[in-house]
């Protein structure tokens, strides 16, 4: 069983996440805020993170660098989801230590691809 | 949860997030607005993008990011909109709404003032006007339309044939850090074919340098198989500017030397370089040249996390973190409400459950009383509790379905702007007592009567900024909306500081259309009343807004249905005032069970003035047939529930009847005869709508305690069907002024 | 003799017969939600002869139909010998007051045949089909007729 967290302030593209992964077999647990999902990421072993760049209490890279500065499973996959592309927002999200990237509106395939790669899941 | 779910709570996230929006907007015109406010009205613009794109309405998606551009400059500080901006913002939320609730009705229609606003939007952010602004056009495609997943370089035309890639992987210590595992790069690669691979671990530090969270491996990888380009940039996705991907098909796959050397890591450069140039924009990604630009972060550098978080919020990029004062770490001011959404059927079904526990418990109560047992045995006061205790439920699960009037409240600032800008008026609407709540389905049903009387205080009430200005007023006009608890009910108030009601005016157009006889001596509230009349409409020339056909007798109806009551008041030059009461919920009312015709009904304890079992003396025959009560000087007809009704025909009202005196909102006051009165209680108002229809007199039924059915007397209702009664009270004081003629 | 078009031959249906005004009619098993013993209804002003009233169904407010009265076969006098046959029509639920309910029909589509139309009086336009029986044949009801006047329901 494969754990993924969420994390977006949207309803809808939680729930999507949610659907999207589910129907692919993985166990999805979601979060609406920032401080709420690293609260959620610390209480259970996640094999991956997605989470959203602009939320309240606690932004996409807060969160990347609140995982990433230590404590348990500090190195879990990443992936940040965003409606930009540039490169600007990918070399910060990277250097916050995102493992990778997925552009809203994503395609289920897409996102289920991804999550497949960085879990190693087959 | 389907696709059709989905777009669901979509469309009720946007409802919401819009309402975020327009309060925030508000607060940015007001001036209250703190910094939280701007993150919070981005955030929601953001999201109904995000969202939006998610389910292909791209013209919510279009207009939306042009609008969160503008928004993200003001958040940023590179923008500081002036009173211009501020109402291009507003307007934007408006029209956000409007895309909103376009797609909700599937069309893809663009508003007319899209355009327009788009101009403004791109103008504010310093974009030449329809350049970007073309809805769902090429550029937004750039922006929006952009896949990751999909990594198309390649024209993948044919079967693929035969194929020998050379990847190197270049070392970045962030690389374990950031969650990457090369293992499962390299299994994954393994799929697509044959994988070699050379591991370089010259970078590899010795002693205390090395730091085993990070990466100092070179790989070079070969693969052979029938993989695409496409395919085997997929599994790197992630690393692109960490790796070079080569095709060496045509080198038919000879030696292939270690990278390892000087010369040999500038070629790779150069390498990368090319990949860059031959894909332009790689599908949006300029990716970056060199390893080198992939900094190691410092620890000694590195903010606090907290520290982080705050600087990305106020867009600041961490560098620039130093440059900034360091204050203390501010707490989010602004904690989000959280809510629980439940489908409305849900709760329905529990308050219905609950009425029948109550019912049951009437039921139970009464078999005991018939069992003739001591009212203060044992049973009796567990009796009690039970009741006590399903009321509590009862009002427990009534608050479920209550919903701050806010919302509601807040869709009227729009109608008002909208009415003003219009009319060429220059109107405020301030409110008060947003947070009071009221059952949704009374939130729901009173949002048109609501809008229709704010046009008509913007349209008929406020005045032109010139007219108010040459009697001394500011030229702005103000609308106040309030709303308030008042024992039991709710009072929602619409006040306008205009010119008043011209009743003179009011009067002629009565007379003219027939509604009054012209000789009609009417007191001031009656004048005020004639409003109310069907068919009544005082403006001059058929405006858009008001002079929609519908009058202020719908809204009436409107408010009637709901169980409330609206009354109106004004003073000439000082302005109008509407007072509307209404229940707190449709679910309970409070009843008296009556007895009529053999049949058991229940009327409405808010429109029961008094009961009255009248003396021979007080019962005045009155035309043919008609009967008058005389009550403390002045006379009210007396109407025989049963006669009106239909279930007795012509049956006589004899002293035995029992009066109930009722108030309606159009015409004073009626009797009521009915056979008799057995109790005064809560009932459960259960719609007969559902299964049968409407029915004229009758305004719902309830479930009494012996299990049966009693209807639910409509007492306006009631009284129309009664006649023309305001005619008949005009006799009625025609009357009275003879027999004080008589008297005197 | 044709067909009537809602069933095909191969449907296999199942109906329930009961007796109104001396004839015998049957209503598909699905819109059949419960049968009870009549009990006094509360009257409702200004309805149609057929309409007895409304009674309580757990809380639901359900208006009762005299089925006899309904068909023009004359007034049903109700006591508690009578039964009251719970059908949904639609979104609408609504109690059939008739003399008896008899039994469950199994049949093929291809067993209904089409009424014949009469060319006047109700009974023919709110018989759907008719089905062949031991003593005799049961009437298909059509749906619509058994709401009260006025109401509409898009089934």
């Amino acid at each position: 069983m494969i754990n993924i967290l969420a994390i977006d302030d949207s309803l809808t593209i939680r729930e999507m996440v949610r659907e999207v992964l589910s129907s692919a077999g993985f166990t999805v647990t979601t979060a609406n805020d920032g401080v709420h999902g690293v609260d959620v990421f610390q209480q259970d072993q996640y094999d991956a993170v997605i989470t959203d760049i602009n939320m309240p209490k606690m932004d996409g890279f807060g969160v990347i660098e609140s995982i990433r500065g230590g404590g348990v499973n500090a190195r879990v996959p990443i992936l940040v989801l965003t409606t930009e592309s540039g490169p600007a927002l990918k070399d910060r999200a990277r250097k916050a230590g995102a493992t990778g990237w997925i552009v809203k509106p994503f395609e289920d395939e897409g996102l289920v691809n991804v999550i497949r790669r960085v879990t190693g899941a087959r | 949860m389907s696709r059709d779910d989905l777009k669901a709570t979509f469309f009720a996230e946007c409802e919401d997030l819009l309402e975020q929006l327009s309060e925030g907007s508000q607060a940015m015109i007001a001036g209250t607005a703190s910094e939280d406010t701007v993150h919070a009205i981005f955030r929601a613009v953001h999201s109904i993008k995000g969202a939006a794109g998610a389910f292909g309405l791209e013209n919510l998606v279009t207009f939306a990011h042009c609008f969160e551009t503008v928004l993200d400059l003001v958040r940023s500080g590179d923008l500081v909109p002036d009173t211009d901006a501020l109402h291009t913002i507003l307007r934007s939320g408006d029209m956000l709404a409007d895309l909103v609730e376009l797609a909700q009705s599937d069309s893809d229609e663009i508003p007319e003032a899209m355009p327009a606003i788009l101009d403004k939007l791109n103008e504010l952010a310093g974009i030449e006007p329809g350049l970007e602004a073309g809805a769902g056009g090429e550029e937004t495609e750039e922006f929006f339309g952009f896949q990751p997943v999909v990594f198309d370089l390649m024209d993948e035309a044919g079967d693929p044939d035969e194929s020998c890639f050379r990847i190197r992987l270049s070392a970045s210590s962030d690389l374990f850090r950031n969650g990457h595992d090369p293992v499962l790069l390299f299994s994954e690669l393994a799929t697509l074919g044959r994988v070699e691979t050379r591991c370089d671990l010259s970078a590899l530090p010795v002693g205390a340098a090395f730091d085993p969270e990070r990466c100092y491996l070179n790989w070079e990888i070969t693969l052979h198989g029938q993989a695409t380009e496409t395919a085997v940039r997929d599994v790197f996705m992630f690393l692109e500017d960490l790796c070079e991907i080569e095709d060496i098909t045509a080198q038919a796959a000879g030696d292939i030397a270690v990278a390892g050397t000087e010369e040999e890591a500038d070629h790779a450069v150069q390498d990368d370089v090319s990949i860059a140039e031959a894909a332009p924009a790689a599908a949006g990604i300029a990716p970056m040249r060199t390893p080198s630009r992939f900094t190691p972060m410092v620890a000694d550098e590195t903010p606090a996390p907290i520290e982080l978080a705050l600087a990305a919020e106020a867009g600041l990029a961490p560098a620039e973190l130093a440059d900034r004062p360091k204050g203390p770490a501010k707490a989010a001011a602004q904690v989000p409400q959280t809510t629980l959404r439940v489908d409305p059927e849900r709760v329905d079904r529990l308050i219905n459950t609950v009425g029948e526990l109550i019912i049951n418990q009437a039921v139970i109560a009464q078999k005991l009383l018939e069992t003739g047992l001591a009212t203060n045995s044992d049973i009796m006061s567990d009796l009690d509790d039970y009741q006590y205790l399903a009321r509590e439920l009862q009002e427990g699960v009534m608050a479920i379905r209550a919903q701050p009037v806010k919302p509601l409240f807040q869709r009227m600032q729009r109608i008002v702007r909208e009415a003003a800008d219009s009319l060429g008026k220059e109107v405020a609407l301030v409110t008060e007592g947003e947070g009071t709540e009221i059952d949704k389905t009374l939130v729901e049903r009173l949002a048109e009567p609501l809008t229709h009387m704010i046009r008509n205080a913007v349209d008929h009430g406020i005045e032109s900024p010139e007219k108010r200005m040459a009697v001394g007023k500011p030229a702005l006009g103000t609308i106040r909306l309030s709303a308030a608890h008042r024992s039991g009910d709710v009072l929602i108030e619409i006040a306008d500081d205009g010119a008043g009601l011209n009743r003179k005016r009011i009067l002629e157009i009565a007379v003219s259309k027939g509604l009054v006889p012209s000789d009609a001596k009417l007191s001031e509230p009656e004048i005020d009343n004639l409003l109310f009349m069907a068919g009544f409409s005082t403006a001059e020339k058929v405006t858009n807004l008001s002079g929609r056909g519908v009058g202020m007798d719908v809204v009436k109806t409107a408010i009637t249905s709901l169980g409330g009551k609206v009354t109106i008041s004004s003073r000439p030059g000082e302005g109008t005032q509407f007072a509307i009461s209404l229940p707190l919920t449709l679910a309970v009312m409070d009843g008296m069970v009556i007895h009529a015709a053999g049949q058991t009904l229940v009327a409405p304890l808010s429109s029961v003035l008094e009961t009255i079992r009248p003396r021979a003396q007080d019962v005045v025959p009155y035309g043919r047939e008609g009967q008058l009560l005389s009550i403390r000087g002045t006379y009210v007809p007396i109407v025989h529930l049963g006669n009106l009704l239909g279930f007795t025909s012509g049956a006589p009202i004899t002293s035995d009847n029992i009066l109930i005196l009722i108030r309606s909102e159009h015409s004073g006051q009626v009797a009521l005869a009915v056979d008799e009165i057995s109790d005064q209680r809560q009932v459960v108002v259960k719609s007969l709508e559902g299964n049968y229809g409407a029915i004229a007199g009758i305004s719902a039924a309830t479930i009494l305690g012996d299990g049966r059915i009693a209807l639910i007397i409509d007492t306006d209702a009631t009284l129309n069907l009664a006649g023309d009664l305001g005619r008949d009270l005009t006799l009625i004081e025609e009357t009275q002024h003879a027999q004080t003629a008589a008297m005197g | 003799m044709p067909k009537p078009q809602q069933w095909a031959e191969d449907d296999v249906l199942e109906f329930v017969t009961l007796k109104a005004g001396g004839q015998s009619f049957c209503i598909e098993i699905t819109q059949i939600r419960e049968i009870r013993r009549w009990s006094p209804v509360t009257a409702l002003p200004q309805a149609e002869q057929a309409v007895l009233g409304v009674m309580n169904l757990r809380g639901a407010v359900i208006p009762i139909v005299d089925l006899a009265a309904r068909l023009g076969l004359g007034e049903c006098d109700a006591s508690p010998r009578h039964v009251i046959m719970v059908v949904a029509v639609g979104t609408k639920t609504v109690g059939l007051l008739v003399d008896s309910v008899s039994e469950i029909l199994t049949v093929n589509g291809e067993q209904i045949c089409e009424a014949p139309t009469m060319g006047r009086g109700d009974v023919p336009s709110s018989i759907l089909g008719l089905i062949s029986v031991e003593e005799g044949m049961s009437r298909i009801l059509s749906p619509g007729v058994l709401l009260p006047r006025g109401i509409m329901e898009a089934a």
